[in-house]
């Protein structure tokens, strides 16, 4: 895919961050060149990339690697420490722990993933849109961004929920609502700068409809850095999951999910700790992923971090 | 300054505006009608007619336009309505219960400037060094765990193993129950300011006048303190603004689980209950101090960056904190 020579300018910046529009200052458009490039020569984000696709490949096996049924109840066995039948032990009402976790991955993964991806097609609709048709259109877009990023996302999710009653489906309807306004500002100043590429006035020139300019032309041009911050969302949003599940609002007991694990465990605390610190890892280490492979990605994506 | 000043609150209204429609759209969206619900009170099912009186005692049934100017109204004279179960003011609800978390707020606010502050400092200082790796992992690990598995291993460690501080509570107000919800809440964005400072202050050492410093002889310590860092901090001040709203929304889950007497718990269980006056009244309040906190935020830049109030820098400053 190449791209022409025509960039952004580039806006002084804050020390130390990467403005949006700079992603698009970089010579090299391709995302795919550049994620070979850092993966290969960056151990960090190698091991995120790893990482993350081990997560997947539990949440897509779960059936075959888990143990037990998740759901299956032993009271005779609670809270019991790890042996050959419960390889990590019980939690309060005997389920087996091990097969918990493993379907608690798909739980997560399985709506943060199209979450991840809900949020980056809206944000695109709407971004580009407001960008190339301007008008009112681009006027109600600004405006509704700046209300958006006017409040903390957490207050607002939580607000969203509470309308709409807690459920995993109003988790990430709020998920959504709340988050879509980050990418439709980066697609909109990406695409402002797209409209005067001398290919888009070419194909205007002979007659493209709008709708073709801007699914053919501008979006296959602009789309890369973008699906490479989406790897960090992804991090943001297996937080913000556990997070509403921990508290009750999101996903519900009794299925496994790792926040709401945590939840059921508090009370056992002092009995059986593994019930809350194996939960916490797996998040920890699923963001972790997402944050070692993002920050890999936005490094080599930003002019002047590359040092290689 | 003043000219400045005025052009930024006047920015301030159509975005309160904005936020005041969405709590009030949020309010009309959710599922059920107020007037039932303000009538239904124990077991008794109030009759349709009951129902349609307090609808027009309510206001309801007029077109939603003007249903939202007489609600703003109400609001700007700071009635926001009774909450659904208890039949009480909802702003009083709200006021009481905001000391308790701006108390927590600010000193995990506090805490993560400081450490953030000094280990992304160091960090960059003797960037390369296994203290700069050490902190690098710090600050990822920081930024990957989510507050509430901090807030029950910190509880599991100093509480329940060691006995040295409160498991949950306000108790009297003493210091001692703040230190571990406030460890929690810090955790996140201290991790954020150790990344910031970091990269901020390795931009500035590679600056010019950082070697003019050094060249006429300054030590390393008083470059970096009196030089570098005072150029570093500036997006550090915008970032903590930002984060400030952050913290007030992470405050709900930490003071759920340390039952913390603030707002955040409250609106939590107002959530479980579907109190919705609650819960809009905690999304208008939000809004207001998270804008007022942003701009205190950019007047403070302002203050100490004299090339924005004087217009020179007015597009690159204004845009980050989003």
């Amino acid at each position: 895919m190449t791209v022409p020579s025509r960039a952004l300018p580039a806006a002084p910046a804050a020390a130390g961050t990467l403005r949006d529009e700079e992603l698009y200052a970089v010579g090299e458009h391709s995302p795919w060149r550049a994620a070979r490039r850092v993966l290969w020569a960056d151990r960090a984000a190698l091991a995120g990339l790893l990482l993350l696709s081990l997560f997947v490949a539990i949440a897509v096996a779960a059936p075959l690697l888990a143990p037990h049924d998740p759901h299956a109840i032993h009271l005779s066995d609670k809270l019991q420490g790890p042996s050959g039948r419960y390889p990590l032990g019980t939690d309060q009402l005997g389920r087996d722990l091990a097969s918990r976790l493993i379907y608690g991955a798909r739980a997560t993964l399985g709506s943060a993933i199209p979450t991840t991806m809900g949020l980056l097609l809206f944000g695109l609709v709407v971004g580009i849109s407001a960008g190339f048709l301007g008008g009112w259109v681009d006027r109600v877009v600004v405006g509704s961004v700046d209300v958006l990023l006017a409040l903390p996302r957490l207050i607002l999710s939580l607000a969203l929920v509470g309308f709409l009653g807690p459920s995993l489906q109003s988790l990430l309807i709020a998920i959504i609502v709340v988050g879509w306004a980050d990418h439709a500002r980066i697609f909109r100043a990406a695409t402002l700068a797209a409209r005067e590429w001398e290919f888009v006035l070419a194909a205007r020139a002979l007659g493209a409809s709008d709708l073709r300019i801007m699914a053919r032309h501008i979006l296959p041009n602009i789309i890369g850095p973008i699906v490479v911050l989406a790897t960090l969302d992804l991090g943001h949003i297996i937080l913000m999951i556990s997070s509403l599940s921990f508290l009750g609002l999101g996903i519900q007991p009794p299925n496994p999910e790792w926040g709401a694990m945590l939840n059921d465990a508090r009370t056992y605390l002092d009995q059986a700790p593994h019930l809350v610190l194996l939960p916490g890892l797996c998040i920890l280490l699923s963001v972790l992923a997402c944050n070692l492979l993002g920050d890999g990605l936005r490094a080599a994506l930003d002019p002047r971090s590359r040092r290689r | 300054m003043i000219r400045y000043t005025l052009s930024r609150l006047l920015a301030l209204i159509p975005v309160l505006l904005g936020v005041s429609l969405l709590a009030f759209l949020l309010a009309n969206l959710a599922p059920g009608d107020p007037a039932e619900l303000a009538l239904s009170q124990g077991d008794q099912e109030p009759t349709v007619a009951e129902i349609e009186a307090k609808r027009e005692e309510l206001g309801l049934n007029a077109p939603m336009p003007l249903r939202y100017a007489r609600w703003l109204g109400d609001v700007v004279r700071g009635d926001m309505g009774l909450t659904y179960i208890d039949r009480v003011p909802v702003l009083p609800e709200l006021a009481r219960r905001i000391p308790a978390t701006v108390q927590l707020a600010t000193t995990a606010l506090l805490l993560a400037l400081v450490l953030g502050v000094s280990i992304g400092t160091v960090t960059a200082v003797y960037r390369g060094t296994l203290l700069d790796e050490a902190g690098r992992v710090l600050a990822l690990l920081c930024a990957s765990l989510p507050s509430f598995a901090v807030a029950l291993i910190l509880i599991y460690a100093f509480a329940v193993a060691l006995r040295l501080v409160p498991v949950a509570g306000y108790g009297d107000g003493h210091p001692r129950h703040l230190i571990l919800p406030a460890i929690s809440l810090s955790v996140f964005t201290m991790g954020a300011l150790v990344r910031l400072t970091r990269a901020s202050v390795l931009e500035v050492l590679g600056q010019d006048y950082i070697r003019t410093a050094y060249a006429k002889g300054l030590s390393k310590p008083m470059v970096v303190l009196k030089h570098a860092l005072r150029n570093a901090l500036l997006p550090v001040v915008t970032v903590a603004g930002t984060q400030f709203g952050q913290l007030l929304g992470g405050a709900a889950i930490v003071e759920t689980i340390f039952a913390w007497p603030g707002v955040g718990r409250f609106v939590v269980e107002s959530i479980y209950a579907r109190d919705y006056p609650i819960i809009q009244g905690f999304v208008l309040l939000a809004g207001l101090t998270f804008v007022l906190v942003n701009l205190a935020t950019d007047l403070l830049y302002a203050v100490i960056d004299p090339r924005i109030r004087l217009g020179a820098g007015a597009q690159g400053g204004g845009d980050d904190s989003a």
